[in-house]
């Protein structure tokens, strides 16, 4: 590509023609403020925090240095009194309306307004303060909650749930200074074909979307000495909790993770891991016997809570070809509340289950109908990664310095197919590692054509003389293309891996926030995803027929994949939803 | 944030519907498609209510929450119906330094509706307008072709009566 040159406060680059001002200027070394902008996602321009001099000849103007092209030449200044005196406007304007109760908000320490006010050295917040908007808190959702009284109105969330997930459930209603983010009709967001996904919360700068906190429940069931409280943590939030404690991102903190744990209290320190890998014996097994007697087809996975929740609502008529299975989340509930329950000769009514999950629909999943395997909820509170680092900086423990533990048998046994899960192509891989054996009896590992952040992956594989067909995707915009086609008649897929937030669940709707200056540089998804690819590399066991707990269980209790018991314990049904 | 929810029940025709649909079939493949589609569903209902702009989502692909966003941006659409009686309150200069601003709040309390919106019975839609040049009469309101001028808050109890019997 054609190249041109620009000097950003006085030093000289080449940039690609095309390039905006605020990438010219990062490649020099200099970062331009933003609060709106998201790369290819929400370039509008709209929040003016980016506000940058330059110079094309004519003299030094300002412009919105996230959206404005390069020219030849430009003279671009990112700091200079007239930019500082500008920004910092716009924020004391943003401050005038904004709920400023920081000592109490969730995003106090890593609001990005918060910093911006630091960094800009705003004296005095309440500056331009006059008439305000209030707004009340919408507690609709099952998941989460939204303070628009704490809205800047950046647009974000409104751009991640229309364009990355293809829903736009949420928008931006009325006009001018009565302008808010809502739903149409003033729908609750649980009134709506809101999916759960939380990816609005993974973007918001500020305090005005968060997940619902259920950490003083769980802290209250520890401390009852009648429960035995056990958490089960999923693959993802390993690879994302590091950053809750400053630790760079793609850090693996699994054997931290376990130990803060139990010395948070839970009686049991297991892992979703165990269930990844039960749900891929039965998985498998539904798979081959889809194939071989003629039923449904392309089989999808079932594991992602806010997919299979956006299939209900946006694609009704395929809610056949999800996978009965229960998620990992629910299927480890079921089994710990019978067999483990029986095992240790517990009521399952003294047995609290608690999950940490990188994920905000999960929180809806554990509400669901049939999800009581044993007469009680399979699980009792979902939290994310982030109410779990929140748990841990409460309770004063030195995450940091704390020595690596493992997790406890036998629920915590587990395998690499089963961690590979939060990533997206990772249950594709690992259902396929278990299929191609019970098929021709060896054991390929590695399925490359199905890893990598891309939003849509296919592959063909002969197994046993078969051509197996196989697609993955992740994030929901991409989703419905590939459904789309499938509904066409374009594609032919047998199995078809599908996660609702794109990556996989380490770019889960629960997951640490990472800063939009940071992540519009920095693909959070792969060097997460490659936290659980090289935990996988070093596992001893890498097929989940191989793990000797999920023996066990099946000789012990469920007899084989698919039994009627373990249909009855670890399968579910679906319903139909409208759009709304 | 104000209910659009509660409104007068929804009296469309098959006959509106088809007319709406034959337009999105026509228009829905072209960029910018919303605006019109919008205009030409005030044009047939009269309004924009829950019911006609589903029928848009649903036709179009376009989120409702989408399309609730612009019928609110913009002025020239209206959630709610024309009531039987149209009670227009002057808020230009002069009225409103003659206190029209508090009879159209008294109207606001005692219809039990914001400006814009319409009764739950249909009878009466409450709406500001500007300067219908009748300053003299300051201030002044209009109910259909009606006017009302040197009005005081008192008055709009007596004026309301008149069109209840």
């Amino acid at each position: 590509m054609e190249n041109i040159t620009v000097k950003v406060n006085g030093v000289e680059i080449s940039v690609p023609k095309g390039a905006t001002v605020l990438e010219a200027a990062h490649a020099a070394g200099f970062e331009i403020p933003t609060l709106c902008y998201m790369k290819e996602i929400n370039e509008i321009g709209a929040c003016r925090i980016c506000v940058t001099e330059v110079n094309e000849g004519r003299g030094f103007r300002l412009v919105a240095g996230c959206v404005y092209p390069c020219t030849d030449n430009m003279e671009i200044l990112t700091a200079s009194p007239k930019v500082i005196e500008s920004r910092k406007k716009t924020l004391e304007l943003i401050l005038s309306t904004h709920d400023r109760k920081c000592l109490s908000c969730v995003r106090s320490g890593n609001c990005e307004l918060q910093k911006l006010c630091k960094d800009y050295g705003i004296e005095d917040a309440s500056k331009y303060d006059g008439v305000t908007n209030t707004y009340e808190v919408d507690n609709s959702a099952a998941h989460m909650y939204r303070d628009n009284n704490k809205c800047i109105l950046c647009r974000r969330c409104v751009a991640v749930c229309a364009n990355t997930q293809g829903i736009g459930v949420i928008g931006a209603n009325e006009r001018g200074f009565k302008t808010y983010i809502g739903s149409a009709f003033d729908m609750g967001l649980g009134e709506t074909s809101c999916v759960s996904c939380g990816q609005c919360i993974s973007v918001c700068p500020v305090g005005a979307i968060a997940e619902k906190d259920y950490i003083k429940p769980v802290l209250e069931a520890i401390a009852d000495p009648e429960k035995i409280v056990l958490v089960q943590t999923a693959p993802a939030v390993r690879a994302g909790l590091g950053e809750c404690f400053g630790l760079p991102i793609g850090t693996n903190v699994e054997g931290k993770m376990v130990a803060a744990l139990r010395r948070l209290g839970f009686d049991k320190v297991f892992d979703t891991d165990f269930a990844a890998d039960l749900t891929i014996m039965e998985e498998a097994n539904e798979f081959l016997d889809r194939v071989k007697n003629g039923g449904k087809l392309p089989l999808i996975t079932s594991c992602s809570p806010g997919w299979v929740k956006y299939c209900e609502h946006y694609f009704p008529e395929m809610t056949e070809n999800l996978s009965s299975c229960k998620s990992p989340q629910q299927m480890f509930g079921a089994v710990a509340k019978t067999y483990y329950a029986e095992k240790i000769g517990v009521d399952p009514k003294n047995i609290v289950m608690v999950s940490i999950m990188p994920c905000t629909a999960k929180k809806f999943e554990i509400g669901r109908d049939d999800q009581n395997a044993a007469g009680v909820p399979d699980v009792d509170y979902s939290l994310t990664t982030r109410e779990l680092g929140r748990m841990i900086e409460r309770a004063g423990i030195n995450f940091l310095g704390l020595e690596d533990e493992k997790f406890d048998d036998p629920l915590g046994i587990s395998t690499g197919a089963a961690v590979i899960f939060g990533a997206t192509g990772g249950v594709m891989e690992a259902a396929l590692r278990t299929a191609v054996y019970t098929l021709t009896g060896e054991n390929p590992i590695d399925f490359p054509e199905v890893r990598g952040t891309e939003g849509i992956k296919e592959a063909t594989y002969n197994v046993a003389g078969m051509d197996v067909k196989v697609a993955v995707a992740s994030g929901l915009a991409n989703a419905k293309e590939l459904l789309e086609k499938v509904q066409k008649g374009e594609a032919d897929y047998h199995f078809i891996e599908i996660m609702g937030c794109p990556g996989g669940c380490v770019n889960g709707g629960g997951q640490p926030q990472v800063a939009m200056g940071i992540r519009n540089f920095v693909d959070i998804r792969a060097e997460r995803a490659k936290v659980l690819y090289n935990i996988d590399a070093e596992m001893p066991v890498r097929q989940s027929h191989e793990n000797p707990a999920i023996k066990a269980l099946y000789d012990e209790f469920l007899e084989k994949p698919g039994s009627h018991k373990a249909h009855e314990l670890l399968h579910t049904t679906y319903v139909k939803r409208s759009i709304n | 944030m104000n209910s659009a929810k509660a409104t007068v029940p929804f009296k469309g025709t098959k006959e509106q519907e088809a007319q709406l649909l034959a337009f999105i079939a026509e228009k829905k493949d072209t960029q910018g498609a919303l605006m019109p589609i919008l205009q030409k569903a005030q044009e047939i209902y009269g309004y924009l209510p829950i019911e006609v702009q589903t029928i848009i989502s649903d036709n179009t692909g376009i989120p409702l929450e989408k399309i609730y966003g612009v019928v609110t941006f913009y002025a020239q659409f209206s959630l709610y119906p024309k009531g039987e009686y149209t009670i227009s309150v002057c808020l230009g200069t002069a009225c409103y330094v003659k206190g029209s601003g508090d009879i159209f709040d008294k109207l606001q309390e005692k219809l039990g509706i914001a400006g814009g919106e319409c009764t739950a019975d249909g009878k009466f839609s409450l709406e500001a307008c500007r300067c219908i040049g009748a300053c003299g009469l300051a201030p002044v309101l209009t109910v259909n072709e009606d006017v009302f001028g040197r009005l005081t808050v008192d008055d709009v109890d007596k004026i309301i009566e008149k069109y209840n019997a």
